[in-house]
């Protein structure tokens, strides 16, 4: 049985809209909406879906940078839902960060040496010099040139800052980073070097990941498993060998349809989905996927499908999949 | 060919310091660079010239008022016969001290107040911005006034006024920079690591903030210099037997016709110290933004 590093049970995560003469909530954003699932020892887990689904808040809050509105985040046996930020600081050196944003993510004003030992100097790891030489040792490893050191952020470009970024998530050697689409602010060429960093660091350095992505071609290409989100609801979580090849969830379908095939030949049969994604503020009664599901029926809009498993760890939230994987699915009429 | 290409690449670029890439980028500064030297120049004028001056600043020759220059009074005697000379040196102490205290005193007081209510925002906020609403809302010059009347003349008092009814500024500027600043990602990246928040605060962003303090510090002094001439005026500033520019400039107003030069003089050392600090300042902005690094 392999080990459980995180476990996030029913998590919520709900963002007030203020208004009025007093500042009160009037309406809360359900940004993370109940979701459970967890992630072992040494896997790729990836959460997928489209914008505005609550992949970062997940991450975010796990790593507790945002405070859970409900629910439980257990890493490693403690329960760290209830932490203060002193509370937290000790267990930061075993889960870290990279950020989307190689631009915004990097203080303009700290040389990148000073951006990767700041980890080391804020948990006391050696003295000064043993800190430098450790961040020259991080940058050789994330394929940054040492002399670059006393450079500022800004003379690097997109690539070399996520270098940055991800060295300084590597350098207090933590077990668990949250990536948070590490790489889709990259242009093309460079995002399969940052994705192979990624996957040899994870190797070098036995890491666990929780990678947060749009682009399901690149979570194929790195994950274990994963799990599908629409508004701040998970869908239906599987190894990705057996997501890919049965997906279940009509959600899921979509999107897999949704992936080009480099070959002007074949047809393939896309399931379009109408509209957008409903405003988190109001999402729809019962299942959040009705108003845009082409199978959707009258249960849909009463009951909220709950995430079952329905065989070999494939969980779906979906009421006409049944147990074994059956579907029965008919169109509306 | 190729290969020298590499071995350039190589070598290219030691590791060089924060501090001395700061100072070559001010040193190209060139109009940084006179204000530094014209700064530089008036402080020895100040401070050190006078040691190899016989007269005191308050030595005055009744037998020759309002004197004009000659070779034993350089620029000529005033209308209670003191040097002029000797006194725009005395005189720059006390300015230039003003000056100096009046700008980073009340800085460091309203960073730190701006700093707290900008991060932490919420209750913090609202009391610290409504303490400085409170000070800002009231009308300066019958305050140092009132101050001065109360605690006494003298320079000490002075530049506590100053420093009393001068940070509100600041605090606003900085406030407003926090409050942007906390919500970068970098600062997010900051609490992922685990930084406390004092750090976050004074080193992961108070760089962030420099530019515009430094420029309203700048603008400071010369405001300083200028206030205390002010209530020197009014009686209320340092007394007149010690001499400041400001109280120079003021004593002198009734002979502007007389003797230009007595107010032509200490108005000059205003002048070129309040543009030498402006340019300084400038200087200063721009080496400490490394955005303008090539």
């Amino acid at each position: 049985m392999k080990k459980s590093i995180l476990e996030v049970k029913n998590l919520k995560k709900y963002f007030p809209v203020v208004g009025g003469v007093f500042s009160k909530p009037i309406a809360w954003v359900k940004a993370v909406d109940d979701i459970s699932f967890n992630i072992f020892e040494g896997e790729t887990f990836s959460l997928v879906g489209e914008s505005g689904s609550g992949k970062t808040t997940t991450g975010k809050t796990i790593l507790k940078l945002l405070e859970p509105t409900a629910g439980q985040i257990i890493a490693e046996d403690i329960d760290i839902t209830n932490y203060s930020a002193s509370e937290m600081r000790p267990l930061r050196r075993d889960m870290q960060i990279i950020f989307q944003d190689p631009y915004g993510s990097l203080n303009p004003r700290l040389p990148v040496g000073e951006i990767i030992r700041e980890p080391l100097f804020v948990h006391r790891v050696g003295n000064k010099k043993e800190q430098e030489e450790k961040a020259i040792e991080t940058m050789k490893v994330v394929g940054l040139r040492p002399e670059y050191l006393r450079r500022y952020p800004h003379e690097f470009s997109g690539g070399q800052r996520q270098r940055i970024g991800i060295a300084r998530a590597i350098v207090l050697n933590p077990k668990f980073i949250v990536a948070d689409e590490p790489v889709s602010a990259l242009d093309a060429s460079i995002q399969s070097q940052v994705l192979n960093l990624l996957m040899d660091l994870q190797q070098k350095l036995s890491l666990t990941y929780l990678f947060i992505a749009h682009n399901l071609a690149v979570v194929r290409h790195v994950s274990d498993r994963i799990g599908v989100m629409y508004l701040g609801k998970l869908m239906e979580i599987a190894n990705t060998q057996e997501l890919f090849n049965n997906p279940l969830h009509p959600y899921t379908q979509a999107l897999l349809s949704a992936i080009p095939i480099p070959d002007p030949e074949i047809k393939k049969e896309r399931i379009i989905l109408a509209g957008d994604i409903p405003s988190p503020i109001n999402p729809p009664s019962g299942c959040v996927f009705r108003t845009r599901c082409i199978y959707a029926k009258d249960i849909c809009a009463e009951k909220m499908p709950q995430l079952v498993d329905i065989g070999s760890g494939h969980f779906t939230a979906c009421h006409f999949v049944k147990k074994g994987g059956k579907t029965e699915f008919t169109k509306k009429s | 060919m190729s290969t020298l290409r590499t071995e350039v690449q190589f070598t290219e670029s030691k590791p060089e310091s924060y501090l001395s890439r700061v100072t070559k980028r001010f040193l190209k500064h060139k109009l940084a660079i006179i204000g530094l030297i014209s700064v530089g120049s008036i402080v020895i004028f100040s401070f050190i010239v006078p040691l190899f001056f016989e007269y005191g600043s308050t030595f005055s020759d009744f037998s020759y008022l309002y004197g004009s220059p000659n070779s034993q009074y350089l620029l000529g005697t005033d209308s209670m016969g003191h040097d002029l000379f000797t006194r725009l040196m005395y005189g720059g102490r006390i300015s230039l001290i003003v000056g100096f205290s009046a700008a980073i005193i009340p800085a460091i007081f309203g960073i730190i107040v701006g700093a707290v209510a900008g991060y932490y925002g919420g209750l913090a906020d609202n009391i610290l911005m409504r303490i400085t609403d409170a000070f800002l809302s009231v009308p300066a010059f019958p305050i140092y006034m009132a101050l001065a009347k109360l605690m006494g003349q003298g320079v000490l008092n002075i530049i506590l006024v100053f420093s009393f009814l001068g940070w509100m500024t600041n605090a606003r500027i900085v406030r407003g920079m926090y409050l942007s600043l906390k919500e970068n990602e970098y600062t997010e990246a900051a609490k992922a690591i685990g930084v406390s928040n004092a750090r976050i605060i004074f080193r992961h962003l108070l760089p962030n903030t420099m530019a515009p303090i430094l420029v309203s510090m700048t603008l400071t002094v010369g405001g300083a210099i200028l206030s205390e001439a002010g209530l020197s005026f009014l009686g209320l500033g340092v007394p007149p037997s010690t001499p400041t520019w400001g109280n120079m400039l003021t004593n002198s107003q009734q002979d502007i016709f007389l003797a230009p030069r007595l107010v032509i003089w200490p108005g000059i050392m205003i002048f070129l110290t309040v543009l030498s600090f402006n340019f300084i300042g400038d200087g200063l902005r721009d080496a400490l933004d490394p955005k303008l690094y090539r």
